[in-house]
């Protein structure tokens, strides 16, 4: 833990794991200053790798072909072809058919749609809204930021699964509906990581050069604290539709994501895993779950490799 | 100190009360409502007032929350709609399911991440590190939900060594309890140790860097002692506050399993009210719910001030 | 030109004669280099060094950032990281070769017969334990006591350094103390097993200007006191010109010139050692007096230039002095080492063509 830290509560009121103001990474051994640390500087700057563009790689094509779909020549995923029940991978059906003899690649691809647009969509508005929220909470302070911050604890403390499973539930299990409920969801988690990055930056000295300068605070947020914020959200963002993903895959396990016939990979495995599938086709769960382990892996690499690109405490949280 | 602990106790009752209000509100505040349930699709418009009547449930909202909340204080929760089980009788017995599978898998997570990050903190990128910190990437993107089914599958139908269902309680027979809870606590661990060990390792090199490291180095310290002692110390910080947010998220991973795994939990229990519209029980379950998420947040930020000297005395 | 003792070294410990018994030098270093190895090149930070420092005495070590001082330091413990780093030559420590010795064998010298205090005592202590653990942990670790002797001995070290109530502060933590007391404390954990030989990093630089006068004294008196050696790294020449027997300055790696204090502030040679003189304000000068700086910046350590490291900023540079590079040789007394092809004179510049030939016939000092 860096000395320099602040612990105030950290879980209730204050922020969570202070500021880490000017830490510096260690040193840079051609001045030899100070103590000759680990020359390889082990957590800051190191390259992107080989594996982080695999990652994009995958990421992209599961993204393109869910786009494209409707191009694509696939057979319908909710064509039941009963001359084809669960048959194995083939020319004509490169991932084989379920019990119900729906072409499993279809059914994937067109699945990643609901993965995706949900992961993203519902961060993209957690990000909008919590990050503009925590923008101006961490920079101004004061009473508006003491009621949103206890606000959002308060909001965290509410089990989200319940809501969300309440409010889907009765309200409706369309796309739209799972991705706007999910989204209001995440905006308190992005309204505190991005209020703890401009707290950060808040404090420093170039902002207050700014002032100095007849800067309004408008133009402080938007010029200095902004560009400065945005890869900490970014990153943290992408770990968190790893997670909306997540989340869209359990709740379609309680049967409440988007409804059936409509693929999800979260449906798809559900559907792999009951009426004794597992036993008699293990392909209709194993296909989607494989893809879906691939993307949420990429997801957490690329939002990992960033992530340690821009030297983002954990802390943040 | 008990300044603060008062303080913080105030704190639990208001954010407590608050929940309360939220959750009420959640739950009538959406559409539909029980009748159509309890009497069936055919029902006439006339019996479902003449059941909302009886219900309570046409009298003015802050009405029923004041009704709501003085029996809730009483200890009475109320009951389902349909079952007529007591909904503190619902809780009691599925909440220590939930319970013993997340203490079970912190345990577990705990664990394997703490002797895991001492070793590989002191050598970083090298085999064993590079092995680790993929793995727990690995773990990372296997959700309960992803792992269930392939432990089942595997475990379960394929080898049979551990049971697909059930649930025996712990002060029936300890021994089959925790036989059952082998594969549904795995699955549920996954996340944790990723997490856990990610933040130990890095927080762990990072400290190693620190001069006061070096300064101990210079006393002739062992490097043995230097991890437990200075370097392990602050990294406990983080760990107890990641575990207090990780917690939280790992709710919705312990509902999936314990569904997944028919084991009468609180999840199952949920879901179930939610779809049936069974008021009393989802207030009374998210109730206590959100409350033992609040107490947990509030223990861990007592052994905050416990253990972090810095916390108080500032 | 060691002075090795018979000692033994049983099962790999090593048996360390009395301080009286041995006799000087304490420490020998000869021509040390430590590199390191980074992504752009090899770091040369410790390029040549050799010197010896005698029981009882203080060594300063002067010089700019970058010079590569506080490397020195923590090469000579052998404090250094494991990987990528390349360290030559030998440093004998009462007659044991430091550089050979085994991690369990250094760490028996470490605390116990050669300890270093560190520039910033906020960083350097752990935050997060107590100060009278700090220092028994040193105790128990080397001497053979028990826990409530090693507690008393704590009290009784923060007592001689100076810290009030010391029955109590023993149970702090170093947040709790203001800069200076915490640097008092890293001054009782580096004593507190008596070590022969003590390594001061900067141990003042931070500290408020009157602060670091109490810390120096006190410094000087514990090293009377224990009959210690003391090695003091810093910047600021002013530091060391009352304190140190003898001063070395150091400039890009290597040792510039090296004399007993008051033959380097009356004969100075080098140029460089006479600018850092030159740098220092001085209260008696009249308000509005220019800070003569000395102009542009230390040397590439990974790719050094090849004739006279300080050339590029020397007021006096000559052809010569960047083509090749100047040994180090001995001056009129033979404590008195530099390395310049046209010394000052007397305190004035050299003469405009070739060394004056008052100056001794060149011969190497080791």
């Amino acid at each position: 833990m860096p000395t320099e830290h602040k612990v105030h509560s950290p879980t209730l009121g204050g922020t969570l794991a202070g500021t880490v103001p000017g830490q510096t990474p260690p040193i840079v051994v051609a001045t030899a200053l100070g103590a000759p640390g680990s020359p390889d500087d082990i957590l800051a700057k190191r390259p992107l790798g080989p594996l982080f563009w695999f990652a994009l790689a995958w990421v992209a094509i599961v993204a393109i072909s869910a786009i494209i779909a409707n191009l694509l020549p696939l057979q319908a995923p909710n064509f039941q072809n009963y001359t084809a029940i669960n048959a194995s991978p083939s020319i004509h059906h490169l991932l084989g058919t379920d019990d119900l003899g729906r072409d499993l690649l279809s059914r994937i691809v067109f699945g990643a749609r609901v993965s995706l647009v949900v992961g993203f969509a519902a961060v993209g508005i957690g990000l909008v809204i919590g990050g503009a929220l925590g923008l101006i909470s961490g920079f101004k302070g004061g009473a508006f930021d003491i009621a949103f911050n206890a606000a959002s604890f308060v909001i965290l403390a509410f089990p989200a699964i319940v809501a969300v499973i309440a409010i889907v539930a009765f309200w409706g299990q369309t796309l739209t509906k799972i991705t706007v409920i999910i989204g209001v969801g995440t905006i308190p988690i992005m309204f505190r990581v991005v209020r703890a990055s401009s707290l950060s930056f808040a404090n420093r000295d170039f902002v207050m050069a700014a002032r100095t300068l007849g800067a309004t605070s408008r133009r402080i947020i938007f010029r200095e604290i902004l560009p400065n914020v945005v890869p900490a959200a970014v990153s943290f963002g992408l770990i968190t539709v790893a997670g909306v993903i997540v989340l869209e895959g359990s709740l379609a396990f309680l049967g409440l994501s988007v409804a059936l016939p409509t693929p999800s990979w979260g449906n798809l495995i559900a559907e792999g895993t009951s009426n004794g599938n597992l036993q008699t086709n293990p392909y209709i769960m194993m296909w989607p779950a494989l893809a879906m382990f691939l993307l949420l892996l990429s997801i957490n690499l690329i939002g990992d490799r960033l992530r340690q690109r821009f030297d983002i405490r954990e802390g943040l949280l | 100190m008990l300044k603060y602990l008062l303080k913080r106790l105030a704190q639990l009752v208001v954010i407590s009360f608050i929940i309360s209000v939220l959750v009420f509100l959640l739950v009538h505040l959406l559409p539909g409502d029980p009748t159509t349930i309890i009497l069936g699709v055919n029902a006439t418009a006339a019996n479902r007032q003449n059941l909302l009547h009886q219900l309570g449930l046409n009298l003015p909202l802050y009405h029923q929350y004041w009704i709501w909340i003085s029996n809730v204080f009483h200890g009475n929760l109320g009951q389902s709609y349909l079952t007529h089980a007591t909904v503190t009788h619902t809780i009691a017995n599925g909440f220590p399911i939930d319970l013993e599978l997340i203490i079970i898998s912190q345990v577990v997570a705990f664990a394997v991440a703490i002797p895991l990050a001492l070793i590989t903190a002191r050598r970083p990128n090298r085999p064993l590190d590079n092995v680790a910190t993929t793995g727990t990437f690995g773990l990372l993107a296997l959700p309960p939900f992803l792992l269930a089914p392939i432990f089942v599958a595997v475990f379960a139908v394929g080898l049979h060594w551990f049971p697909a269902t059930g649930y025996v309680p712990f002060t029936q027979n300890p021994a089959t309890n925790l036989h059952d809870m082998v594969l549904p606590g795995l699955a549920l661990t996954a996340g944790s140790i990723a997490v856990y060990y990610r933040l130990l390792r890095s927080d762990l090199i990072m400290t190693l860097q620190e001069d006061f490291i070096t300064m101990a180095r210079s006393k002739g310290l062992s490097n043995t002692r230097i991890m437990w002692r200075q370097a392990f110390r602050p990294s406990t910080f983080s760990l107890l506050a990641v575990a207090g947010v990780n917690i939280g998220s790992l709710l919705a991973g312990t509902f999936i399993v314990e569904y997944l795994f028919a084991m009468d939990g609180l999840g199952f229990s949920i879901v179930a009210a939610v779809q049936q519209r069974d008021y009393l029980v989802v207030q009374g379950i998210t109730l206590v719910v959100a409350i033992a998420y609040v107490v947990l947040q509030f223990i861990i930020d007592f052994l905050f001030t416990v253990v972090d000297p810095r916390v108080i005395r500032e | 030109m060691s002075n090795r003792q018979a000692v033994g070294v049983t099962e790999g410990r090593i048996e360390f004669p009395d301080v009286t018994d041995f006799a000087d030098p304490l420490l020998v270093v000869n021509d040390l280099h430590t590199s390191f190895r980074t992504g752009r090149g090899t770091v040369h930070a410790v390029d040549g060094v050799s010197f010896s420092v005698n029981r009882g005495t203080t060594l300063g070590v002067v010089g700019e950032s970058g010079s590569g001082k506080t490397v020195l330091a923590r090469s000579i413990m052998g404090l250094l990281p494991v990987r990528d780093v390349i360290r030559s030559g030998t440093v004998e420590f009462t007659g044991h070769e430091m550089t050979t010795m085994a991690p369990a064998q250094l760490r028996q010298v470490w605390g116990a017969q050669m300890s270093m205090i560190f520039q910033d005592p906020m960083t350097a202590l752990n935050p997060v334990v107590r100060i009278g653990n700090q220092i028994t942990d040193s105790l128990r670790l080397h001497l053979d006591i028990d826990r409530k002797e090693a507690n008393a001995t704590a009290v009784e070290l923060l007592r001689s350094v100076g810290i009030p109530s010391p029955e109590e502060r023993i149970r702090w933590y170093p947040f709790q103390l203001s800069g200076g007391m915490r640097q008092r404390v890293m001054i009782a954990i580096a004593l507190a097993c008596a070590p022969r030989l003590v390594l001061a990093d900067e141990p003042t630089t931070g500290l408020d200007v009157s602060v670091q006068a109490q810390i120096l004294d006190l410094l000087q008196a514990m090293q009377r006191e224990r009959h210690m050696a003391m090695i003091l790294v810093t910047h600021d020449l002013g530091v060391v010109a009352k304190r140190a027997d003898e001063i070395a300055v150091m400039y890009a790696g290597r040792i510039v010139e090296r004399a007993p204090t008051r033959t380097l502030f009356a004969h100075t040679r080098m140029p460089y050692t006479r600018a850092l003189m030159n740098s220092i304000p001085r209260l008696a000068d009249p308000s509005g007096t220019r800070l003569q700086a000395i102009a542009g910046r230390p040397p590439d350590l990974i790719h050094p230039p090849q004739g006279c490291r300080f050339a590029p900023r020397c007021p006096y540079v000559q052809d010569k002095c960047r083509e090749s590079d100047p040994p180090l040789r001995t001056a009129a007394s033979s404590e008195h080492v530099f390395a310049c092809w046209f010394p000052l004179v007397d305190g004035a510049p050299p003469p405009a063509a070739g060394p004056t030939p008052s100056l001794d016939p060149e011969t190497q000092s080791s």
